[in-house]
């Protein structure tokens, strides 16, 4: 009887697991610089194409202006557009963070009791399935003002894949870690703390990125819905007002703009996401197989 | 506890003919779908034994450990704890350990913050935890694992952290669910041998689940043999043995004659039973 456990006797069985995670060597310096190389050369070709494109064939710029008249159109435009950018912006952060924050706490609730689940499920599927931005003459009447009517617009079209994808995520919970947590007599705050929130964890990483996304299309369709005009506007109608203008660069370089602030909102989802999860979940570990 | 005076130290903490820890009095269980899971089954289970409950599939023998856990309530019967002190819940506070039959792991907390689990539940700070948790990790053969996650450990890693998870507390009574069933043969007999350590040093009452004959044989000084439809003790085995139990003992005639006369046992209560193994 050996009464001793040597103290790697851990690292012994490590072999005999296929389900042991490996970390992927860092990737060689070579491979690190053609993974930025690449994407970029990808878009400058792009750019360069359309140019040639647009010279080649002396296209007038009312119809397709080139990538320069673009980028002169963004720099003489910039005061009128960095405005609405920012208005554009607004709506959007604070209407996902609202979203955040009520499908988060909406969630948590839905999951107490069966019972208030049971009440409150019709009434999400009917405003989840309700196309939103036809409901936005509506939101115009009541709400107090265009900005607010918009914000009402762009919460409800993040808050319900946050919702929903929280309620997934907190009923996901492994069943015999629920049980652990009633053999060491968990109160129901510790079983939220300690075991559901963090289970729905990467469920409300999803839930944030799908969001993000939905919350800045939200805030130009209901901006494009409300007719919304003037100098406290988005771009949304710093776009229309060029389309009327036939000030097609500019219409260009509005839309360049919603694009950037598209893939920002991306990259700062995905690094939020990544940075939460990437030590535990399958998600964001790399393995070698 | 034979084998205990002559080749083992005894165990620390378990007085010479303990005293109860749980009584299981004529417990049935009926499941919500009409499945009879036990029927007027009894046990006791004295402090300091190490008991197995052996039998085949749907012979309610993890329904039976669920229920010393207080994990779903009996149909009828009684479950005591004569030596308890009794919570809300109507279970002996901190007094049980359990071990799933999967290693039941938070994924995304450190094998540390794991094992600090029962005792962050009862409001221990982690300063004051901290050198219980590493003791346990120590018994284990974890201690250098501390910061790693779940993930990046073997099968085998992951059942020692969730068995010092469950010692972690000190428990009176450690519930053991086939933990080992889904373990290659070399990581379960490294296990075996360390669980049956772990008993003697601690003086935990074991409560072991199990389809093996060969892994009740070993671990055991007690087999509980359990029979399906519907699910009771069909015989209770005391395990007696010579010497120690080691690589030894599982070459020996002795562990062979036990693993014939409690797999016939097996067969016959199969055979009483109906059931399928």
């Amino acid at each position: 009887m050996s009464n001793a456990v040597p103290a790697t006797a851990g690292q012994d069985e490590a072999g005999t697991d296929s389900a042991v995670a490996v970390l992927l060597p860092r990737a060689t310096r070579q491979e690190k610089l053609l993974r930025v190389v690449i994407p970029i050369a990808t878009v400058l070709v792009v750019v360069l194409a359309w140019q040639a494109i647009v010279s080649i064939n002396h296209i007038p710029k009312y119809i397709l202006p080139g990538p320069v008249d673009v980028g002169v159109a963004m720099s003489t435009d910039w005061p009128i557009l960095l405005p609405a950018l920012w208005v554009t912006l607004q709506i959007t952060v604070s209407a996902l963070i609202l979203a955040l924050l009520g499908g988060v706490a909406i969630a948590v609730l839905l999951v107490q009791s069966r019972w208030i689940e049971l009440a409150v499920y019709p009434l999400t599927v009917i405003l989840q399935v309700t196309p939103i931005v036809a409901i936005a003459p509506l939101l115009l009447i009541y709400a107090p003002n265009t900005q607010v009517a918009l914000l009402i617009c762009a919460f409800l079209v993040a808050f319900f894949p946050i919702l929903s994808n929280m309620v997934q995520g907190l009923k996901s919970v492994d069943h015999n870690l629920l049980n652990l947590f009633d053999l060491y007599g968990a109160s129901r705050w510790q079983q939220l703390i300690f075991l559901k929130l963090p289970a729905a964890l990467p469920y409300f990483m999803a839930g944030l990125k799908i969001g993000g996304g939905l919350a800045l299309i939200a805030a130009v369709v209901a901006e494009f819905a409300a007719g919304s005009s003037g100098a406290g506007s988005g771009l949304a109608f710093r776009l229309l007002e060029a389309q009327y203008r036939l000030n097609i660069p500019r219409l260009f370089a509005a839309l360049l703009l919603l694009s950037l602030t598209g893939v920002a909102i991306f990259g700062v989802t995905t690094l939020i996401s990544w940075l939460s999860l990437r030590k535990w979940h399958e998600s964001a570990v790399r393995r070698e197989n | 506890m034979t084998e205990a005076a002559v080749a083992e130290p005894p165990a620390r903490s378990a007085p010479p003919g303990g005293g109860t820890v749980v009584r299981l009095s004529h417990v049935s269980k009926v499941f919500s779908n009409g499945t009879l899971a036990l029927s007027d089954m009894s046990l006791v289970v004295v402090q300091g034994e190490f008991i197995s409950l052996l039998g085949p599939s749907g012979c309610g023998k993890s329904t039976a450990l669920r229920i010393i856990a207080g994990l779903g309530g009996v149909s009828s019967g009684t479950v005591d704890w004569p030596s308890s002190k009794i919570n809300a819940h109507g279970l002996p506070e901190g007094d049980i350990g359990f071990v799933f039959q999967e290693p039941t792991l938070m994924p995304w907390a450190t094998v540390f913050g794991n094992v600090f689990l029962p005792l962050r539940l009862r409001g221990v700070s982690k300063a004051i935890a901290a050198p219980q948790i590493m003791a346990a990790l120590g018994e284990v053969g974890l201690a250098d694992f501390a910061k790693a996650y779940p993930r990046e450990l073997s099968g085998g890693m992951k059942m020692r952290v969730s068995i010092a998870r469950a010692l972690v507390t000190k428990p009176k009574l450690l519930l053991m669910d086939e933990p080992f069933a889904a373990l290659d043969e070399i990581t379960r007999q490294k296990l075996n041998d360390d669980v049956r350590r772990l008993w003697r040093n601690t003086g935990v009452t074991v409560i072991f689940v199990t389809h093996s004959v060969f892994e009740s044989a070993y671990l055991s000084n007690r087999i509980v043999v359990m029979r399906a439809r519907p699910g009771q003790v069909y015989a209770d085995m005391p395990i007696v043995t010579s010497g120690a139990r080691d690589a030894l003992y599982r070459a020996s005639e002795e562990y062979r004659s036990i693993c014939f006369d409690v797999s016939q046992t097996l067969q016959d209560a199969i055979h009483v039973g109906g059931g399928t193994h």
